[in-house]
């Protein structure tokens, strides 16, 4: 993966990310620049997911848990202090500590991977029934009521740092929500290529031979956990600023299995392929709801199916796999008969 | 006469699983710079000894002291910081990633990474895998796996190191390579070797320490090993009374 030519493919496909983000609102009426921006802000849930799952070997059922959280004090916090700024701070700190506790009893504890799913599972659970059934008066905090099952509405949207007096505009805000996508997806390929990145990938593929070379492979795991709640976290803030609303079924379980689908079909193992999972689906979904014929349900699952049975490595990778061997091919046919001199033939897989 | 305190030391050390006794007050001792044989049959305890001493199980009852610093009950990877490096016996290996990373993994624990790079140049040439070094280590040969799993071991600069069966699939051939390797690895530190095949424990072997039914029955040269009447009743399966 460190291969100079893939590098290559990746500055370029950023760089077009970036000019993409940058032009999008010249091209797009109000209404579908506010849907990607809510694409653009769970994808920033589904690369927390690519990441621990996809690198770190951890599949968590309940990312929506650190997601939720995330969203949950980013309105608190914004209600309270009347800025933005140090909300969204919170909304990534609080849901890391969260991730440091939760992921040092399972990850120290040596409790088996199936248990990890099951219990971020029942968290996820617990925190939608806790927060459902805070209703009332005396569910508050600061100046900031909880709702219960009607969730905390007219949430303060972001305002440019340390200035509430002046809100971001649509255009702003997807500005924001489409850069910080890019600046996360960078933040975590840059942590692949360094030796903690590189050690997790070792821990994923052999927990025992990572642990008998002399690596903490519980500080290694919870450290991708925390960083994977933290970037949910950060998630749930940017969900919260694009709809001024958190309920409690922002901790769903068909969100959960909702990203498990966004990254099956773009490709466990890569960072691009679930962004590109995650925008289809849910603009697949919008699509969906707003006709009568199909359930969103039922076609879900059966692109669940349809990739699991027919495509099971996911759009990115198996796209990469083509390029790779079109690339062999054409070398063969040009440098035929000296197949010696391609020692690195084959490192792009 | 000077009293050295031996490389690796163990006492009574004894294993339990549930009512079956895999190891049973086993006393060991190694020196610097040693090389030594474990043999014995199927089901002996050899490679129940190594994983108490590597910190993959925890010993029932008993001690074992690394230069000394007992090492006993502590978790794999911080026995494996103090200088104890094994191969297993299935191979334990990365096998989705290459040959260079699987041994850079390794090599970067303690190094720099300009020190690491050059210890995986120097490791990938003494298990000569330079060629193999871009090739995903799930697509080798098993014999290539394990060449890859002891350079990755190596790379570590462990003082003492542990081989479970490394020459175990490999052709003739990969196996004398197996026992040259072996051989340059010991120039520098001590190994214990765990192994079935007697052609290649004649190539490297010096003391050779038998196990049988969880206890150590006796350790000598290859030579009084091979002549002894008990070790051949071991390994043709008459029954044999350990003293």
């Amino acid at each position: 993966m460190t291969d100079a030519r893939h590098a290559g493919l990746q500055s370029i496909l950023v760089l077009a990310a970036a000019t993409g983000v940058a032009l999008l609102p010249l091209h797009l009426d109000l209404f579908a620049l506010m849907q990607v921006t809510l694409f653009a802000a769970m994808s920033v849930l589904a690369l927390s997911v690519a990441f621990i799952w996809g690198f770190g070997g951890i599949l968590s059922f309940g990312q929506t848990a650190f997601f939720g959280l995330g969203g949950y004090v980013y309105a608190i916090a914004a209600i309270n202090f009347g800025d933005s700024t140090n909300a969204i701070l919170l909304a990534v700190v609080l849901p890391a500590l969260f991730a440091t506790a939760l992921g040092y009893f399972v990850f120290y504890g040596k409790i088996s991977d199936v248990y990890l799913g099951v219990i971020t599972l029942t968290v996820t659970l617990i925190l939608f029934n806790v927060v459902n059934s805070t209703a009332g008066e005396a569910y508050r905090i600061g100046i900031a009521r909880l709702g219960g099952f009607n969730g905390i509405p007219s949430v303060p949207t972001f305002n440019m740092p340390f200035h509430p007096e002046i809100p971001l505009s649509p255009e702003t805000s997807w500005w924001v929500t489409g850069g910080t996508l890019i600046a996360v997806y960078l933040l975590l390929r840059l942590i692949l290529v360094s030796r903690f990145g590189r050690v997790a990938v070792a821990v994923r593929e052999n927990e025992t031979r990572a642990a008998l070379l002399g690596y903490d492979t519980r500080l290694v795991k919870l450290g991708v956990f925390v960083l994977g709640g933290a970037i949910a976290g950060l998630g749930g803030a940017l969900y919260v600023n694009w709809g001024a609303f958190v309920g409690p079924t922002i901790f769903s379980l068909s969100l959960s299995a909702e990203i498990i689908i966004w990254i099956t079909v773009g490709g466990l193992g890569s960072l691009f392929g679930p962004i590109v999972g995650c925008f289809v689906i849910q603009w697949l979904v919008a699509l969906i709801g707003s006709q009568q014929t199909f359930n969103s349900n039922l076609v879900l699952g059966a692109i669940l199916v349809g990739f699991v049975l027919l495509l099971p490595k996911g759009v990115a990778p198996t796209f990469l796999l083509c390029l790779a061997r079109l690339r062999k091919r054409y070398r063969s046919t040009t440098e035929h008969g000296s197949a010696q001199s391609t020692p690195h033939a084959g490192q792009l897989t | 006469m000077t009293e050295l305190v031996p490389l690796l030391k163990t006492e009574k050390l004894t294993m339990n699983f549930g009512g079956v006794v895999a190891n049973d007050s086993v006393d060991f001792n190694l020196g610097e710079m040693e090389l030594r044989c474990l043999i014995g049959p199927n089901g002996a305890g050899k490679s129940t000894f190594f994983k108490m001493l590597t910190g993959q199980i925890t010993p029932s009852s008993g001690t074992i002291a690394f230069r000394g610093r007992s090492i006993a009950g502590l978790p794999s990877h911080e026995i494996a910081r103090t200088g104890l490096g094994i191969k297993t016996q299935i191979p334990n290996v990365f096998n989705g990633l290459s040959v260079r990373e699987n041994i850079w993994l390794s090599a970067r624990r303690k190094n720099t990474p300009r020190m690491a790079n050059l210890v995986v140049d120097e490791i990938l040439e003494r298990v000569r895998l330079t060629e193999k070094q871009s090739a995903i280590v799930g697509q080798l040969s098993h014999g290539q796996r394990q060449w890859v799993e002891i350079g990755t071991v190596l790379a570590g600069d462990p003082e003492l190191l542990l081989l479970d069966e490394p020459a175990a699939g490999m052709t003739d051939k990969e196996t004398e390579r197996t026992a040259e390797i072996i051989r340059e690895i010991n120039e520098a530190r001590a190994i214990i070797v765990v192994e079935h095949d007697m052609e290649f424990i004649k190539m490297i072997a010096r003391t050779v320490t038998v196990f049988h039914q969880g206890r150590i029955m006796m350790e000598d040269t290859l030579k009084n090993v091979l002549a002894d009447a008990r070790v051949r009743d071991v390994y043709l399966g008459k029954k044999v009374v350990v003293s």
